[in-house]
This record gives structure tokens, sequence and C-alpha cells, in this order.
């Protein structure tokens, strides 16, 4: 039987990451992940909540635990999915911080009601990675991404921290090398995966936004990359969305194209233009994408 | 049978929470208890007055104390037994301490435990028999296992004093650790200078039995009387007739051999001595990357070897030996620094270990002393060193200082701007520890005359950047991120018990720590002695250790040694175990589980019959609880008495 998993889409999902959703979708159901939207999500709280106050933020995650329990109740579900690695730390954090009674007590008193916060919570990219596994993979991918050199990056928080994710290498993470891998594309070694890319300071001190986010830019060129294989939102739009700010800020002249891995799943499955979303893209891929087909027909001839 | 019971006070250690006085009171309702008292310091002067006087003016037959744990002063207790003129088996010790006042702080439940514990002891002593021991001869030979500062030491003062010493060593060279270094703090004297002349001595000393690439295979025996296995490792080389020329290591084609002694930088031949000073010098072949030895051509080695010493056929050899003692130097390894991701795993050609960066100091080093990067050869300008990569890290299991990381980091920056004027250090560290002679000191020079940046933090990751590394990290004092760009980096990792240290340990029947380290006889007090008699301990097999305290400890194990060899004869303990000629059925069962070899079946009368070999027997009680008959009974812990100890705590 496929896996089937409640669905937590996060907020940017619906807004600035709209094609990370769709491509994501797109993703699981050519791979046979089963995914069923949480009714009536509402934010996990994102960073300010936690920030300010850790019931808070714990009360608005558990509502969507306590929803997604409910619909456990109703159908078989092998657990709870993020594409979001935020969203999924503030999932993953409320239920670590529910093992203890106290405070489980704590957030059942400001939630008014029971919930046992046992569900296994996980990353896209956990499930893509261990239940269908790179094999599986790459006999489904009939469109590999034969000559794009990418190098992964999985933002500062996909695996930490460990002992709360639970999932791979903290120094260095693999498993979206190996999708990527999977998927047919060059895979560069890459030190800065795991880097801060400035996450949020972009709206209070962009410089920072700009120094680290560029840095990641400044690594990813000089391991010779075509485009970055992002797996977090706001990784993605601080790569994508600034990068222009980010070569006025340092003087450089990137056109770096920055894809979410799940876009690159979708171009190697041959799923429709409008599900993978490259025209919400802020760096255009085309160009990139078109001396692909150019060096794939190269290749044949 | 009339019986006294001391209860010790302790001072406060037990009294605080264990009314030792309703104790007493308590034992004077036991059966045949004619005198029962508290004493405020039991062993001390005083209080072994006071147990004399007792057992004159109450005309004891034994003694029970309730005090401390029997490992320190059962001995001392025994003594004062015989001094009263008693037989000093005639005496039972209580743990009320560390068993009852240390760990519990109800004080009614303590005393009532207490009490309990003394009529265990009573019961137990109205079924005592007054024991004596004979005397058994010694072999005054001992045996060295490892060959570094710790052993050379050890193996120099023994053989000093006139003992016969043989030092194995597993490696093909004594020298250990030591010999790899360059120069040693605080005094930055060169270390193969200083050590050199003592491994001169010990090839060169008449008592000394000297057995490189060898390892103890198995320890039998008891104090006085051990008999060792060595395996002697083929060397491929009849060393006999070998000379240390080096011609056949000119001529092996097989150049790219991992090169043990050099940590790995840089390469060897297959066949090799390993540093020019070694001792012994001569050449061994690594049968992994022999050409002869792995594919049956070449032999170039013995083609040119003018002494014909070559033995492609050899295998290992076992000599065994008879040893009266043994001091196990075995010292410790290096942390494998591959499992801290941040430091990039190992995955990074120029993020090296101390080890490895004192080979390339060392002007007898793959670099000959010139300090070149691993990757490229090219001279690094700055170089970042990180403390305690393997120490007092709970997170990698290794929550202990290694002692002298501090140190040799200080030394290693020293060097750094001796051989390379230019360039700059970079310390990341989280406490200065340099409590030795001269040493706070040094660090201080490294700091403020050689110019190394001490930053006071951890690293948080090393990543490549465009041929050199950016090391980033926390200045902890400055509360601020720290960023730089470094050609090297060179992690000061710590210090773990040798590999194969539990096995040895094992063979030895010594203890060790969790983490591999053998554990000495008392922490303060015995330092180089072990729990096991004519066992003792040198170096930093018994935790990490700098050059200094190593030395001290092989001339304290020597010292030991030297006094167990003193007398000619060691006095045999008689708590043995003895077969009851009339109920043993010669099944053999004894002689199956003893672990000593102590049993040999014997005939009485055309009966087969168990009999014990009272020095080899070690009084462990497996033939008393293995005898069917209850035939084979061991001295002073007869099933009698403890089943008399048992029936007084369940009496019903």
């Amino acid at each position: 039987m496929s896996p089937r998993y409640a669905y937590y889409p996060g907020c940017s999902g619906l807004g600035t990451s709209l094609e990370y959703d769709t491509s994501t979708r797109a993703m699981c159901a050519a791979f046979g992940i089963d995914l069923v939207d949480i009714t009536d999500w509402n934010c996990c709280g994102s960073t300010p909540a936690h920030a300010v106050d850790h019931l808070l933020s714990a009360g608005l995650v558990a509502r969507n635990l306590a929803i997604a329990e409910d619909m456990a109740e109703r159908m078989e579900l092998d657990g709870i999915i993020t594409p979001c690695p935020s969203c999924l730390k503030n999932l993953k954090t409320t239920q670590h911080r529910m093992a203890e009674p106290k405070f489980h007590e704590e957030v059942e008193q400001v939630l008014g009601r029971k919930l046992r916060a046992d569900l296994p919570i996980k990353a896209v990219l956990q499930v893509l990675a261990e239940d269908v596994g790179p094999g599986r993979i790459a006999e489904m991918a009939d469109a590999p991404l034969k000559g794009l050199r990418v190098v992964p990056y999985y933002g500062c928080i996909m695996v930490r921290p460990p002992d709360v994710m639970q999932f791979d290498d903290v120094e260095n993470p693999m498993s979206l090398d190996n999708v990527l891998t999977a998927l047919g594309a060059e895979v560069l070694p890459f030190a800065l995966k795991t880097d801060c890319c400035g996450a949020s300071l972009a709206t209070t001190r962009r410089e920072v936004v700009t120094r680290l986010s560029g840095r990641i830019l400044d690594a990813a060129a000089a391991a010779g990359a075509d485009a970055i294989a992002a797996a977090c939102p706001l990784c993605q739009m601080n790569l994508d969305m600034r990068q222009a700010q980010i070569n006025r800020a340092n003087r450089s002249s990137h056109r770096m194209p920055v894809f979410y891995y799940t876009q690159l799943a979708g171009l190697a499955t041959r799923q429709s233009e409008e599900r993978i979303g490259l025209d919400k893209l802020c760096v255009s891929p085309r160009d990139l994408l078109g001396s692909l087909a150019a060096r794939a027909g190269e290749g044949r001839s | 049978m009339n019986i006294g019971v001391f209860v010790c006070h302790c001072g406060s250690n037990i009294a605080g929470t264990v009314d030792t006085e309703a104790v007493a009171k308590a034992a004077l309702g036991y059966p045949e208890v004619v005198f029962a008292t508290d004493t405020m310091y039991a062993c001390s002067e005083p209080g072994q007055a006071g147990i004399i006087e007792a057992v004159k003016e109450y005309d004891l037959d034994g003694v029970v104390v309730a005090s401390c744990t029997p490992r320190m002063h059962e001995a001392t207790f025994r003594r004062t037994l015989e001094r009263a003129g008693l037989n000093k088996y005639m005496f039972e010790m209580a743990n009320i301490r560390e068993h009852v006042s240390w760990i519990g702080k109800d004080k009614e439940a303590n005393t009532n435990k207490a009490a309990e514990l003394v009529q265990i002891a009573v019961e137990k002593l109205r079924r005592d028999e007054a024991l004596s021991g004979g005397e058994f001869e010694i072999n005054k030979r001992v045996m060295v296992v490892g060959g570094g500062v710790a052993g050379i030491q050890a193996a120099l003062d023994c053989a000093d004093g006139g003992l016969e010493v043989v030092l194995v060593e597993r490696e093909p060279s004594i020298g250990g650790k030591m010999s790899k270094l360059d120069k040693t703090f605080p005094t930055v004297d060169c270390s193969s200078c200083i050590l050199g002349p003592r491994m001169v001595d010990i090839s060169q000393h008449p008592n000394i039995t000297l057995y490189t690439l060898s390892e103890v295979e198995s320890v039998e025996g008891f104090v006085g009387n051990f008999e060792v296995n060595v395996r002697r490792k083929a060397a491929y080389v009849d060393w006999e007739l070998c000379t240390g020329c080096g011609e056949c290591t000119s001529k092996c084609p097989s150049k790219k051999t991992p090169d043990r002694f050099n940590e790995f930088v840089g390469q060897t031949t297959a066949i090799n001595i390993p540093f020019p000073q070694a001792i012994p010098k001569k050449a061994s072949i690594n049968p992994e990357s022999c050409i002869m030895l792995t594919k049956g051509k070449c032999g170039n080695c013995a083609k040119v070897c003018p002494t014909g010493a070559i033995r492609f056929e050899q295998t290992d050899e076992f000599v065994t030996e008879q040893v009266g003692a043994i001091i196990a130097a075995t010292g410790y390894d290096l942390f494998d620094f591959t499992k801290y991701g941040e430091y990039g795993g190992g995955r990074f050609p120029d993020v090296i270990t101390s080890m490895q960066y004192e080979r390339l100091l060392s002007a007898s080093g793959p670099t000959e002393g010139h300090i070149k990067r691993p990757s490229d050869g090219k001279e690094p300008k700055d170089i970042v060193f990180i403390q305690c990569v393997g120490s007092r890290d709970k997170s990698i299991g290794r929550p202990y200082c290694s002692g002298f990381c501090c140190m040799y980091t200080a030394k290693q920056t020293i060097l750094t701007k001796d051989h390379l004027p230019d360039s700059q250090s970079y310390v990341f560290y989280m406490d200065i520890r340099a409590p030795g002679k001269m040493y706070d000191e040094f660090t201080r020079r490294a700091m403020e005359e050689y110019g190394a940046r001490y930053i006071r933090g951890r690293v948080s990751a090393i990543q490549p950047k465009g041929g050199r590394y950016l090391i980033k990290g926390v200045d902890t004092l400055m509360g601020e991120q720290v960023e730089i760009e470094a050609d090297l980096v060179v992690l000061a990792v710590g210090a773990e018990a040798a590999k194969g240290a539990s096995e040895l340990a094992e063979k030895l029947r010594i203890s060790y720590d969790n983490y591999g380290f053998f554990m000495e006889g008392h922490p303060k007090l015995k330092p180089v002695e072990t729990n096991t008699a004519g066992i003792y301990l040198a170096g930093s097999c018994q935790g990490p250790k700098d050059i200094p305290s190593s030395v001290a400890q092989g001339g304290a194990a020597a010292g030991k040694v030297l006094s167990l060899f003193s007398k000619d004869k060691l006095a045999s303990d008689p708590q043995v175990s003895a077969v009851t000629l009339q109920r043993c059925i010669g099944c053999g069962k004894c002689e199956t589980v003893c672990p000593f070899g102590a049993i040999e079946m014997t005939e009485f009368r055309g009966m087969p019959k168990a009999s014990v070999i009272e020095t080899v027997c070690q009084g462990c009680g497996n033939c008393t609880a293995a005898c069917p008959q209850g035939a084979i009974q061991l001295r002073h812990f007869t099933d009698n008495q403890i089943l008399a100890e048992v029936q007084a705590l369940c009496p019903y």
C-alpha cells in the first residue's frame, strides 16, 4: 500500500512559495505518496510565535496536530508531512516539548481539548528519501536531468537541532544529494548546504541576508553549479527573489536559477508546466534548461 | 566463642547518618557477643589500641569491626588482631559506610541496616577458623608491556635494580608516541634527542630482553609466578642477520605503502625501517603492501640484502616467558576526529591531526621538517589550531580532559613561527589548562612572544573556500562570531584508550574504566598498582598523561616491583579452596571451571579425587559453586558460613 500522510502546506505554500506547494503535490502523486490536507489548518506561528512565547507557539501547532489526530481516527495515516522546514521545526519542537507532561497539560489547557501529539512528523524530503528511496526515484524519472550541475541546499533547519529533527546527518546531510542524483542531475559537493541564508532578517537587517545568501551563491558558482536546488521557501526566496539585491550589495553578477528540488523532480518525471510553476522563479531558468536540451542533443548526435 | 564488636563513627562519615551507639547496643544481643562499643576512628592509633585492650580484657576470640569497605582497612585490622595475639582470620568487617551511611539519609533505616550487617558479620565470624598460610617461591623477572617512554623508564629502572626484564612492544620499534614528536614542551627540546639515548640503553642493557613487533597472547599464573605467552609477529626478515643498512628499502618498488609511523602523511616502502633512530634498527615487511607476499613475485629486497636476511616464508612465532610481575605501559591512541562532521569528517585534505602536524614539523618526517600542506605541498600562511577535539565533549562520549593538548598546541604555534616567520597561528580553545611547572608561562610565551592569537570559543564549521578554508567559530569573550580564512587546520585530537587495551586488561585480569583506561588500585594511594597482585601500571594506559608524568609513573612502577622482589618468598593466602576427600566423587567439574588451573585430579586409594594447588588458587570460589557434593570448600567462605549469613538476614 502506498504511504498516506496528513499534509500541512504551511502559509508560504499559499503565497510566496505557491510553486513549491503545487510541485510537491505533483511530485508526491508521481511517486505514490498520498496526501490528505489537514482540514482548516492554521499558521504554525513561524518564527514570531516561538520567539515570543513557547506556549503560544505550541498552542498554534497543537491545533493542527489535533485536527490531524481526528483525521487519523477516520482513516489510516502514516503521519504528518510538510514541505516547509520552518513549519516542520515548529511541529516537531512542539511534539518534542509535549513529551514533558507538565507542558503537555498546559498545551491541552490553552487548546481546550486532549491530544496525544504522537503522530510521526516528517519532512516531505524525508518521506521521499526514506519511503520511496533513490532506487525507485531513478526508475520513475523518465526524463532524467542529464547534464544539470546542481548543488543541494537544505537550509539551516531541515536537520537541526538533531535531537528534535532525527533526520539525516546534521553536518553533512545527503538525502537531497541522493534524491537529485537519482533524478539524473550531477550533484556537486557543497560545503554550505546547511548554512544560514539570513532568513527573515531580510526585512529588518537586509545586509545580513545579502552577505550570507551572497556567500551561498558565490560558493555554488565556485563549485561550478548551474543551479541551486532548495528545500525551504524562505531560503529559496532569499536566494532567488533577492538575487539582484545580493548582486548589487556584493558587486557580484550571479544569474543562478534557484529551483525547489520538487520542481526538478517534476521536470524529471514530465509533470505539466503549470504544476511545476517554473514561471514563478525570479531568475529565469529558461536559458539553462534550453542549453541542457542542447547539451543532451549533442550527446545524442 | 567470645566476640567483640566495634562500631566506627568515621568522624561524621558514618555517625552522621547512623546511630552507632544503637548499633553497638544491638550487637550485644547477638550470639556470643560479649563486648560491643562505638569508637570515633577504629583505624586510628587509639582506635586500634582499644581493640587490643578489649581482646585482653574480655578474652575475645574474634572481632567484628563495623566501618568502611574492607578494601582499604581489612589488612589494617588483621594486623591489629595479630598484635593482640589472635589469628588474623578471626576477624570480620561490616561495611556500614559505603553500603549504608554514604548511600542513605534515613537515620533510622540506616541504623537498622547497619545492625543487620553487623549481625551477618557475627554469624560468619562464629564459623571462622584460624588459618595460616605458607610461603611460596617467586620468580624475580619482570615483563614490561609497551615500549613508550613510560615502559622504557620502567624497564630501565628495573634492569638497573638488578632485575631481568622482558620488554614487549607491538610496533617494530620502541619509542611510542614520544618518538613521533618533534619537540617537547615546555622546554622545546628535541624529543628524539632526549628519548634516543634511553632507547639505546634499552637495546644495550644486559638485563633487558626486547621483543618488538610482539604482543601478549595470554597470561597464566599469579603474582611471583606468571607465565606469559608472547606472539612475535613475522617481520619477514631474520633480525639476527639484518644490520639495518636500509639497502632493501631503497630498492623496494612498492613505494605507496601507508606510513604508520608518519601518521599516514606521506608513504613508505613495503619493507621499511620506521624511522632513523628506531630500536631495534631492523627492517620489516608490511605484508599487505609487499608485492612478493601478495602477488608472489618481486623479491628485490632479497636480491640486494647483503646479509641474506629476507625470509618471505617467516610466520608468527610464540615464546613463553616466566616472570614474577608485569608492568602494563600500553599508552594511548588518538581520537578519531572523523566523528566531527563540522570539521569535515575527514573529507578535507588540509584538516589534519596534531600528531600529523608533529610529523610535518619533524626533520625526520615525510617533508623533512618543512611545513607543507598535504593537498598541494604549499607552505601555509594562516594556520588554525582547534583544541579539545575529542576531549570534554559528552556528545561524542569523551567527557574527560586529555590534559596535554593545551600544551602541545602552544608548542606547535611556537614551532610554526620558528619554521615560518611570516605565518600567523590562531588557536580556538575552551580553557587553557596548564597546571605544570613552567607550563602556564609557556602558553603565555606562545601568545606574547610568538604572536599566536588565542580565541576562546568553539568552531562550528570548516568550509573549503577557493583553495583555502573558512573557519567559522565564536569568540565567547568578545561575544561575537568570528571567521578566519586559513591554509591549514590542525586539530588537537584528544587521547583515548589504546586499541586492544580492554583485551589486554582481560588477559591480565585487571579492570578498566568506561573508556578503556586501566583502573589503578586506588585513585590516590595506589596510582601504579592494580587490584591484581603483581600487575602494575605506568603511563597513559591508566589515563592521559604528559611525558613527565609518564616517566614518573614508569619509575614508580619499577619501584613497586623492586619492593615486591625484595623478599625471596611471598606469603600465600590461606583463603583458598580445600577438598574434603570423603565427599569428593572425582567428577572433575571443579577442574573444568577453575580459571587458574589450580585444580588437578589425583588418585587416592584407587579413586579419582580433586586436589587444590594452593599457591595457584586465587580463592574465586567457582569450584565450590560447581561441586555437586559440597566437597570442595573455599576456606573462610564456606557454604555453611554463607548460609549462616543468609539465615541471619532472613530468619523466617
